[in-house]
C-alpha cells in the first residue's frame, strides 16, 4: 500500500512551521511508508518513553527538536526518567551520564511535555476516550490505555512516540484498526482455584503466563466471576506486556470492548488453564533458590497507587524494617501521601520512596555481588535480575512486608 | 566468480556501502544484545555472540523487537560503530528508525535493505557491495 499524505502534512516536512516540526513530520511519515500504512490518523494524546537515557544520542535528537522550535500538538505526558528529580530518593548515576540524562529530561519538558515521570499515567489523570486514537509508549500504559480504557494505540517506541506528539498524527495500522483489536484467542480461568484468583499474588502470575502463552496475538480473559479491580488489571497488564509482546487483552464482562460486544467471537485458539500451569509461572518468576536472607524489597512497577501504598502501610503497622522496601511511585502522589502523613510514617519506618523513576531502569538499588531482591511485581520479578545483576523472588505483598521486617525469607500460604 | 542479489533499498545509505559479510544465523534483538558502544554481539545466547557488526554487511534473519532497538541503532551510528549496511528478511520498523532519526540528524548512516533470509548465506565471509538500485554482489 502506497502511503499518500495530505497537503498540510506535505507543507509540514516541508518545514511550513519550522525545523523541529518538519523532522517529526518526516519521521512519522517514514515509519508510516515502512509500516504500509496508506495514511496518517489523527491523535488525541501522547505517552512519552522517550525521555529514559539510553545514551547521549537520545538527548542530542530532543536537544535538536528543541532548538528547531517544536511543540507537542497534544497533550502529552512522560514516562519515567533515569533521575529522581524530586529528591525522595539518590540515583546513583555517575556524571557525565547524569548530566546527559538531566539534559533529556530538561529537553523533553521544553517540547511541551507534562513532567508526570510515570509508568501509570493512566492514574494520574491522563485516561483518553474508549475509542479515540492515541500515541502512548511504555509497554505496561500502552496494554492498560487498549484494554482498561479502550483508547487505541500500538507500542510506540524511542522517537516515534515524541514525533507522533509533535505531528499530533500516527500512521493508521496495527491496533488502531478495529480488525485487528479483536480476539482470536481464549484465555479460559474457569478451572482455576477461586481461593487463589482472590489473592494478591495471582494477577501478575497470570498476566506472566498470558504473555509467555500468547505472544503478540490478542486474547480474551474468561472464567472469571468478578472484577478484579484497576490495580489487579494494571499488575496483569504490565505482566503480560513484560513476558510477551501483547499490546492489547480483553477480559469477559469487565474491560469495555469486551462489554460493548467488539472483542469478537472468532477464536482460532483455547488456551484452558491449570493449577499446574500457574504453579510452573509463578516458579518462572523467581531466579532466587529459596535464600534465608533478603537484602531488598521492591514495589511499585507500574507505579503505585495511593490504595497500594494504604495496603503497604496496613501491612507495616508501625514496625521498623530491617531491609529497605523500594516504594516506587509518580510524582502526583506524593502530595496526597504528604497530606495524610503517610510518607513521614513510611519513612521513618525504613521504606524508601523512589518517584520520577524506578529501581530497575537507573542504578538506585546499593551494588551487591549476589544480592536478592523480594518483590510483588511481575515486571520487576521479570527484568530485576538482567538490569539490577539482584535475584529475585516474587511473593505476596504480605510476605515482602514480612521479610523486610525481620531480613529472613518469610513465606505464608501454601503456595 | 562473483555473486549478486537484487534486494530493495528500504533506507537509502549516505554513501556508497561495502564490508565483509556478517550473515547472523538467529535473530537478535539490539538492545541488550549488541553493545553500542562497541558493536560487539553481547547477548551470550546468540550464536554469533562476539562477533562484532561494526562496520560489516549485516544480514539478519529476524529482529526480536524491543522498542528500544532503534535508541541502540541511533547510538552506534554516532559511535561509528554501525553495520555498513543492513539487510532485513522483513522490514523492522522500529529497528530502522535509528537510521531514519540518524538521516534527520544529518548523520552519514548505513543503508538498509529488504532480501529473503535463503539468500543470505552465500554471501558469508565474503566481500560485499551494496549499489544505490538494491543491488547486493560480493
Amino acid at each position: 500500500m502506497t502511503l499518500v499524505l495530505s497537503a498540510e502534512e506535505r507543507a509540514i516536512a516541508g518545514g511550513e512551521r519550522g525545523a523541529g516540526a518538519a523532522t517529526a513530520m518526516r519521521i512519522v511519515a517514514e515509519s508510516a511508508r515502512l509500516l504500509g500504512a496508506p495514511r496518517l490518523i489523527p491523535i488525541a494524546s501522547a505517552h512519552i518513553d522517550g525521555a529514559l537515557y539510553h545514551g547521549d544520542s537520545g538527548t542530542l535528537f530532543a536537544e535538536r527538536l528543541v532548538e528547531g522550535g517544536a511543540r507537542v500538538a497534544v497533550r502529552s505526558t512522560l514516562n519515567v526518567g533515569a533521575l529522581d528529580l524530586t529528591g525522595c530518593s539518590q540515583v546513583r548515576l555517575a556524571e557525565p551520564e547524569r548530566g546527559m540524562a538531566r539534559r533529556m529530561m530538561g529537553a523533553y519538558r521544553a517540547l511541551g511535555c507534562e513532567t508526570s515521570w510515570t509508568c501509570a499515567p493512566y492514574q494520574a489523570g491522563h485516561r483518553p476516550a474508549f475509542g479515540s486514537d492515541v500515541a502512548w509508549g511504555e509497554s505496561n500504559a500502552v496494554v492498560f490505555c487498549n484494554s482498561v480504557l479502550g483508547a487505541r494505540t500500538n507500542r510506540y517506541g524511542d522517537f516515534l512516540d515524541i514525533a507522533c506528539a509533535i505531528a499530533g498524527r500516527a500512521p493508521d495500522y496495527g491496533l488502531h484498526r478495529a480488525e485487528n483489536r479483536r480476539a482470536t484467542v481464549r484465555f479460559d480461568l474457569s478451572a482455576i482455584d477461586s481461593g487463589f484468583l482472590g489473592s494478591d499474588i495471582a494477577w501478575p502470575i497470570l498476566g506472566s503466563l498470558y504473555g509467555r502463552e500468547i505472544g503478540d496475538a490478542v486474547g480474551i480473559v474468561t472464567g472469571i466471576a468478578a472484577d478484579p479491580g484497576e490495580d489487579a488489571l494494571k499488575a496483569f497488564g504490565a505482566a503480560a506486556a513484560s513476558s510477551g509482546a501483547v499490546g492489547l487483552f480483553h477480559m469477559d464482562g469487565v474491560t469495555p470492548e469486551a462489554k460493548a460486544g467488539a472483542a469478537g467471537t472468532e477464536l482460532v485458539a483455547e488456551i484452558r488453564v491449570t493449577d499446574d500451569m500457574v504453579r510452573a509461572a509463578q516458579g518462572r518468576l523467581s531466579t532466587a533458590e529459596k535464600p534465608e536472607r533478603i537484602d531488598a524489597v521492591a514495589i511499585g512497577s507500574p507505579h503505585l497507587s495511593l490504595a497500594e501504598f494504604d495496603a503497604l502501610e496496613r501491612l507495616l503497622a508501625g514496625r521498623r524494617l530491617a531491609v529497605p522496601v523500594y516504594a516506587c511511585t509518580g510524582r502526583h502522589v506524593l502530595p496526597e501521601l504528604e497530606r495524610r502523613g503517610t510518607r513521614e510514617t513510611l519513612e521513618a519506618a525504613g521504606v524508601v520512596i523512589v518517584a520520577d523513576t524506578c529501581v530497575v531502569v537507573t542504578p538506585i538499588l546499593e551494588p551487591l555481588e549476589s544480592g536478592v531482591l523480594m518483590t510483588n511485581s511481575g515486571k520487576f520479578a521479570h527484568y530485576a535480575p538482567g538490569n539490577t545483576g539482584y535475584s529475585v523472588l516474587y511473593a505476596s505483598l504480605a510476605d515482602c512486608v514480612e521479610s523486610a521486617v525481620s531480613g529472613r525469607l518469610r513465606i505464608s500460604g501454601s503456595r | 566468480m562473483g555473486i549478486a542479489e537484487q534486494g530493495e533499498v528500504l533506507i537509502a545509505g549516505t554513501a556508497d556501502a561495502g564490508g565483509e559479510a556478517l550473515v547472523l544465523t538467529r535473530p537478535i534483538s539490539f538492545w541488550g544484545g549488541v553493545d553500542p558502544k562497541s558493536g560487539r554481539i553481547a547477548d551470550p545466547r546468540h550464536p554469533e555472540a562476539g562477533d562484532n557488526v561494526a562496520g560489516r554487511v549485516l544480514f539478519l534473519p529476524g529482529t526480536i523487537g524491543s522498542s528500544s532497538a532503534s535508541a541502540v541503532l541511533l547510538e552506534l551510528v554516532r559511535a561509528g560503530a554501525a553495520p555498513a549496511a543492513i539487510i532485513l528478511h522483513e522490514a523492522d520498523a522500529i529497528l530502522l528508525l535509528g537510521l531514519i532519526v540518524a538521516h534527520e540528524m544529518g548523520w552519514s548512516h548505513p543503508p538498509a535493505l529488504r532480501l529473503d533470509r535463503e539468500r543470505h548465506g552465500a554471501f558469508a565471509g565474503l566481500y560485499a557491495e551494496i549499489h544505490a538500485d538494491g543491488r547486493i554482489s560480493a
